[in-house]
C-alpha cells in the first residue's frame, strides 16, 4: 500500500500471482440471476474486471475470525415498530403515473405464464 | 458585493435584516449556474422557475416576520434524494424520466425549514463511485481546475457549493461520498452517525451504511444544515430515536482537554504533500492546547475489503427493484459499473459463497467497529487525511474497477462502522488543489466533531480560499 493512489490502483490491478488468476466468476450464470442483459464483448470484459476485484477481497483471509461474531446492523436498534394506523397513501394515479404501461389504475407486466394450448 | 459569496449564516443574517431578497439571493446563484455550469456540469436539473417561486413566497413570509432555519436560502439537492415532481434520476439512464409523486424525508425536512431548492446536483450513477465519471450525465469538473475530478459520488454537490453555485448542498454517503468530494473540493462535508438522518426516499445504495448530510462552505452551515436534518423518522426504522443534541448553539464551546488521536495506519500510502498539510493542521491543535496521542488502527486496508463485499452485496439486492415495470426503464439501461456491482454482489450472496464473502465480511465488520470502540477510549476523537491524494485528472476512474475504494480507503473503516466525519480543508497543494482533512468520532459524537472542526476554522483561513472561474 505505498506510493501514490494511482500506482497502487494500477499494480491492483495486475493480478499477482498465478493462483489468483483462477479466480473466475461464471459472468453467464451471474448475469442470469441478476436479470441483466450483457453482450458476448461485455461478458469477457467483466469476467476479467470481476476476478480482479474478487483477488483484491481475498486479502480479508489473511485475518482471523475464529470466534467472532458478525456485525449486520450498527445502531443496535432491534424490533422498531409503529401503531398500525391508516394513513393517506398514494392514489392509483400517482402510484401508476411513472409506469410506461398501465390500465385502470394497474401496472401491466409482461406475461409469466403460457396459455395451454 | 457579490451575493454568491454568502455562507449560510452571513445570507440568513441580511436576508433577516432585509438588506436582501431571497429573489435576489436565488437570482444571483441562478445566474451563477448560466455562467458556470456549461464548463462544470455540476447540476443534473435546474428548477429555475420553481425556485424563483419559492423565493418570492419566502419573501413574503419573511416580510411577514416569519422566521425558519432556511428560510429563502438557495440550496443543491444531490440527484439521488426523491423530490416531489421535480425529476429524480440517481444520474442514471435507468431513472431519466422518473417523477418521484413524493418527497424524500430530507427534502421534506428542508422545505419545510424554508429551502429554495436550486435544482438537483450530478452524482455517480446510483452513487456508484468517486469521480462523477460513472453518471449517464457526463463528468462534474472540479472548479478549481476543470482538467481534474471532482471526486464522489456528491461531486456535484461538492462542486457546486465551491463553485459558488448553490449557498450550500446536500450530499449522501455510503463510504466516502461526501466526504472524499468535499476534500477534493476544498468545502466542508458532514457524514453524521448512521441513524442520525433519514434515508427514506433516498435512492438506496448500501442500506447499512448510507448516510445523508450536508455540504457547506463552513462548519458553523453545516451545523445549521444537520441541525434540520437530525433525528428520528417513523419512515426509517433505522434512524435513532437518541435526542440530537443543539449543534448550532454548541458549537463554540471550548474544547480544552481535548485527546486527539492519530495514527500511522492512516499515513500510510497517503501523498507526502498531503500528509505535510495535515501535519501543519494537528500542529496548529497543539498550539491550542489538545493533546495528541499516536494510537494503533486497524489497517484500513482491509476495510476496501469488507465494504466491497457489503456494498456490492447491498447494492444487487436494492437494485433488483429496477424492473422497468412501475418506473424508469428497463436493465439494459444500467452502465458498466452498476451492471459490474450488482454481478459481484449476485455472487458474494450466492448460494455457495455467502458464508465465504458476505458473512467474512460482517466478521471482520464487527473487528472494525471494536477497534474504533477500543480507540475512542483513549481519544476522544481521531483525524487523518480524508483521501489519499489530492484531486486526480480526468479519466483516472476508467477501467480501474475498484477506483472509489482505493480514493476512500481512510473513510471506509469509520463509515463501516456507522461513525461520524467531517472534511474540513487544510490547505492547497503546489498545484493548487485543494487538500482535505477529517475529523472522525464516536457514535452520536456531529457535536463534538463540529466543535474540533469549527476551531480550527477559527484559528486559519484555508475555508476562504476559492477558485478563480
Amino acid at each position: 500500500m505505498r506510493g501514490n493512489l494511482s500506482t497502487r490502483l494500477l499494480r491492483h490491478n495486475t493480478p499477482r500471482n498465478d493462483k489468483k488468476l483462477n479466480m473466475k466468476i461464471d459472468v453467464k450464470h451471474i448475469a442470469k440471476l441478476a436479470n441483466l442483459p450483457l453482450s458476448v464483448d461485455e461478458e469477457k470484459k467483466f469476467e476479467q474486471q470481476l476476478a480482479d476485484t474478487l483477488n483484491y477481497i481475498e486479502e480479508l483471509n489473511e485475518v482471523n475470525t475464529e470466534g467472532i461474531e458478525i456485525t449486520p446492523q450498527v445502531t443496535g436498534l432491534e424490533n422498531v415498530l409503529e401503531e398500525d394506523t391508516v394513513r393517506p397513501s398514494l392514489t392509483q394515479d400517482e402510484a401508476t403515473a411513472n409506469a410506461k404501461n398501465s390500465h385502470n389504475g394497474f401496472f401491466i407486466v409482461p406475461a409469466i405464464l403460457e396459455e395451454n394450448a | 458585493m457579490d451575493l454568491h459569496t454568502l455562507t449560510l449564516t452571513q445570507a440568513k443574517e441580511k436576508l433577516a435584516k432585509k438588506e436582501i431578497s431571497s429573489v435576489e439571493l436565488t437570482r444571483a446563484y441562478l445566474d451563477r449556474i448560466k455562467t458556470l455550469d456549461q464548463k462544470l456540469n455540476a447540476f443534473v436539473t435546474v428548477t429555475e422557475d420553481e425556485a424563483l417561486k419559492n423565493a418570492e413566497h419566502a419573501d413574503k413570509l419573511i416580510a411577514h416576520g416569519e422566521d425558519l432555519p432556511l428560510l429563502g436560502i438557495p440550496l443543491a439537492i444531490k440527484d439521488n434524494f426523491s423530490t416531489k415532481g421535480i425529476r429524480t434520476t440517481a444520474s442514471s439512464k435507468v431513472l431519466d424520466t422518473y417523477v418521484p409523486p413524493f418527497d424524500s424525508t430530507v427534502v421534506k425536512r428542508l422545505k419545510d425549514a424554508g429551502m429554495v431548492m436550486l435544482g438537483k446536483a450530478n452524482m455517480d450513477a446510483w452513487a456508484h463511485g468517486s469521480s462523477t465519471e460513472t453518471s449517464d450525465f457526463g463528468t462534474t469538473k472540479n472548479p478549481w481546475n476543470t482538467d481534474f475530478l471532482p471526486g464522489g459520488s456528491s461531486g456535484g454537490s461538492a462542486a457546486a457549493v465551491a463553485a459558488n453555485e448553490s449557498v450550500a448542498s446536500i450530499g449522501s454517503e455510503t463510504a466516502g461520498s461526501i466526504r472524499q468530494p468535499a476534500s477534493w473540493c476544498g468545502v466542508v462535508g458532514l457524514k453524521p452517525t448512521y441513524g442520525r438522518v433519514s434515508r427514506y426516499g433516498v435512492v438506496a445504495m448500501a442500506s447499512s451504511t448510507d448516510s445523508p448530510g450536508p455540504i457547506t462552505k463552513t462548519v458553523e452551515d453545516s451545523a445549521r444544515i444537520l441541525q434540520i436534518l437530525a433525528g428520528v423518522d417513523v419512515h426509517d426504522a433505522t434512524t435513532s430515536p437518541t435526542q440530537p443534541e443543539n449543534y448550532v448553539a454548541a458549537i463554540r464551546d471550548s474544547i480544552q482537554g481535548i485527546t486527539i488521536g492519530i495514527s500511522d495506519d492512516y499515513r500510510e500510502g497517503v501523498d507526502p504533500e498531503v500528509q505535510a498539510k495535515i501535519d501543519e493542521a494537528i500542529k496548529v491543535y497543539e498550539r491550542l492546547g489538545a493533546k495528541i496521542k499516536n494510537i494503533k488502527l486497524f489497517s484500513p486496508k482491509y476495510a476496501i475489503a469488507v465494504y466491497t463485499i457489503l456494498q456490492r452485496s447491498e447494492v444487487s439486492s436494492n437494485l433488483a427493484r429496477y424492473d422497468g415495470i412501475r418506473y424508469g426503464n428497463d436493465r439494459s439501461h444500467f452502465g458498466d459499473e452498476a451492471k459490474r456491482r450488482v454481478m459481484l454482489g449476485t455472487y458474494t450472496l450466492s448460494a455457495g459463497y455467502y458464508d465465504a464473502y458476505y458473512k467474512k465480511a460482517q466478521k471482520v465488520r464487527t473487528i472494525i467497529v471494536e477497534d474504533f470502540t477500543t480507540a475512542f477510549k483513549d481519544v476522544d476523537i481521531i483525524i487523518s487525511a480524508t483521501s489519499p491524494s489530492a484531486a486526480l485528472p480526468l479519466g483516472s476512474s476508467k477501467n480501474h474497477p475498484m477506483f472509489g475504494e482505493m480514493a476512500d480507503i481512510l473513510v471506509e473503516p469509520s463509515s463501516i462502522a456507522g461513525l461520524p466525519g467531517i472534511n474540513i480543508p487544510v490547505g492547497l497543494t503546489q498545484a493548487g488543489l485543494p487538500v482535505g482533512m477529517q475529523i472522525m468520532g464516536p457514535q452520536w459524537s456531529e457535536k463534538k466533531i463540529l466543535q474540533v472542526a469549527q476551531k480550527f476554522e477559527e484559528e486559519t483561513e484555508f475555508h476562504t480560499l476559492k477558485p478563480s472561474l
